[in-house]
């Protein structure tokens, strides 16, 4: 951690952290302890006073049905994602890393949508699926569906599912084929040798090998859908309808600053903050424990 | 390749293209959007090649604006996304840096403490502070404003590591070599170490670029004031006028031109975005 030749105590090494422990404090350190303040607070309608009510507002989270419907809603919004974009993006990485003709243009045409914004990105899809003029709407409509992603819940969901694993691919796609690359070509020769075909040899000796970089793309595929995703989500439909869409950060911004309930959009705010740290933990021990090849 | 397969290969090509005609999809709708004028924007079905409405839409929108956001073009937008960028990317940098340089070179008291609370901003992104980081930052009077666009969010422990990391595998001797040449830690600072982790530098600004341009929570929520917005956040006003007046040839302009510069970083850096992106995630 230390370097073995390094610097005695000065005054200096306080003054070269200042700025980054000053912003650490006053912007996430600070507010984060509010969170964790308020969250024990219950204020009137006029914000005249506030009373404390120790943990009143996490029993009333807990006993609200509403509440673990939006926690099932990201779990499935969040796997659903994270599904979808890690399974098309190993299939395009197995391609990829298959072909030599060209594969640097694939990968340039591949990795683009990770730059886009999701709020862009939804932008896009919610333009494309528009009932009244979208173009896939338009084939849709014509097949004899009646899409209408303002009115039908589910697909609601399917749209920002698909926006938001639409935007996803590029980073997983980069992360499988690096896996990939550095698996060692002399286990694969080894494999064709004794007869395996191109589908057995991923299967057996790939995909194995592949399980440190999946396990990490899963935890942040899923760290993605639940925070990144607000954009998307707040931009194609708001929540709605009648909350299908609504995922837990979405609910903690609409409760807090829409509803203006800072005690219940606080207690949200500690178990997301409470959910994060156990993926944080996760991330790391895994980074730990990485099996080298 | 490890043995011939003319099929199995000429599969491999078809799948890539298949995927690559499935992502771009999208673009491809935008950038036909962008192209047409009014009026065919509103025939269904819409069309699927460009029209030649494109210069003067780019235009329109660039100098007049679109919708609720009529007030402000979206060439002052791309400006505000622009500054907002650029000092996120600089200011993460350079803190991260200079905090780096003393945990990884000085002795001093409470030093693993002050490395300790940089590590826990990695569990508190924005989203889950939403409501007291609004008042802390209301409180400094920093609403509506560049500082408080970009300050609040500089603060990394991502960067932090990477160049700790930088730092830890660049060789003693160096220190040794330097000191015995009498330079002091500064001159240690910025002759050595910074040309050193040049490429870091690079490829960090590259990521920390985009994260930047990308910001939406945090805009919304600090910025009432509409020449302040950024475009991203803009995008999102126009999408709500677009239920009543649907000007989607504008829409899809600006769209592409929130996308342009982020997309165009990482195609034209691609190794240094590819570099940035493992490096910090790691």
């Amino acid at each position: 951690m230390l370097k073995r030749v390094h610097f005695g105590p000065s005054l200096l090494p306080f003054l070269l952290v200042a700025p980054q422990i000053a912003i650490t404090i006053v912007f996430f350190i600070w507010p984060a302890s509010q969170a964790l303040y308020q969250s024990l607070l219950v204020e009137d309608a006029f914000g005249l006073k506030t009373e404390f009510v120790w943990f009143q507002n996490y029993s009333e989270l807990f006993d609200d049905e509403l509440y673990f419907d939006t926690v099932y809603r990201t779990a499935f919004f969040s796997s659903m994602v994270a599904f979808l974009s890690m399974s098309s993006a190993l299939l395009l990485a197995g391609m990829a890393d298959r072909v030599i003709k060209g594969a640097k243009v694939y990968r340039t045409f591949l990795i683009w949508p990770y730059a886009v914004a999701p709020v862009v990105a939804g932008a896009l899809w919610m333009f494309m699926f528009d009932p009244t003029l979208g173009i896939v709407a338009y084939f849709l409509h014509a097949m004899g569906s009646n899409w209408n992603f303002r009115v039908n819940g589910d697909e609601a969901m399917a749209l920002v599912i698909f926006a938001a694993a639409w935007k996803q691919i590029s980073y997983n796609f980069l992360f499988f084929l690096a896996g990939m690359q550095a698996i060692p070509k002399s286990l694969i020769e080894a494999a064709a040798i004794d007869g395996a075909g191109p589908g057995r040899r991923f299967w057996t000796i790939i995909f194995p090998l592949l399980s440190p970089t999946t396990f990490f793309l899963l935890v942040m595929n899923i760290v993605y859908a639940f925070f990144d995703t607000f954009g998307i989500i707040h931009a194609v439909t708001k929540g709605g309808p009648a909350k299908a869409t609504e995922i837990l950060v979405y609910k903690v911004y609409n409760d807090g600053f829409i509803g203006l309930d800072l005690g219940g959009s606080a207690a949200q705010s500690v178990v997301l903050m409470t959910i994060v740290i156990v993926l944080t933990v996760i991330q790391f021990r895994y980074i730990e424990n990485k099996v080298k090849y | 390749m490890i043995e011939n397969r003319p099929f199995v290969t000429f599969v491999s090509h078809v799948v890539l293209i298949l995927g690559i005609v499935i992502i771009a999809f999208p673009i491809w709708v935008t950038f036909v959007a962008a192209s047409h004028d009014a009026v065919r924007m509103t025939q269904v079905p819409l069309p699927l090649l460009p029209g030649g409405h494109f210069f003067e839409n780019l235009v329109s929108a660039l100098t007049k604006g679109v919708g609720n956001a009529r007030e402000q073009s979206v060439g002052l937008m791309l400006m505000n996304s622009l500054i907002m960028a650029l000092m996120i990317a600089v200011g993460k940098i350079a803190i991260s840096l200079l905090s780096a340089f003393a945990i990884v070179y000085f002795r001093f008291p409470f030093r693993m403490m002050f490395f300790w609370m940089i590590f826990i901003t990695l569990m508190l992104p924005v989203e889950v502070r939403i409501i007291p980081t609004f008042q802390v930052v209301a409180n400094l009077g920093m609403l509506n404003n560049y500082w408080g666009l970009s300050i609040p969010l500089i603060a990394s422990a991502t960067a932090t590591f990477m160049f700790r990391q930088v730092f830890l595998t660049i060789p003693d001797e160096l220190l040794e070599a330097a000191r015995i040449d009498g330079a002091g830690p500064m001159r240690f600072f910025k002759d050595i170490l910074l040309p050193m982790s040049r490429t870091n530098i690079a490829a960090l600004f590259v990521i920390l670029f985009i994260y930047g341009w990308n910001q939406y929570l945090w805009p919304l929520l600090i910025t009432t004031d509409k020449s302040m917005y950024t475009i991203v956040m803009g995008i999102k006003s126009m999408l709500e006028a677009a239920e009543e007046s649907p000007e989607w040839h504008l829409i899809m302009m600006s769209s592409l031109l929130a996308l342009l510069p982020p997309v165009m970083v990482v195609v034209f850096m691609q190794s240094l975005f590819v570099k940035g992106l493992t490096e910090t995630e790691k």
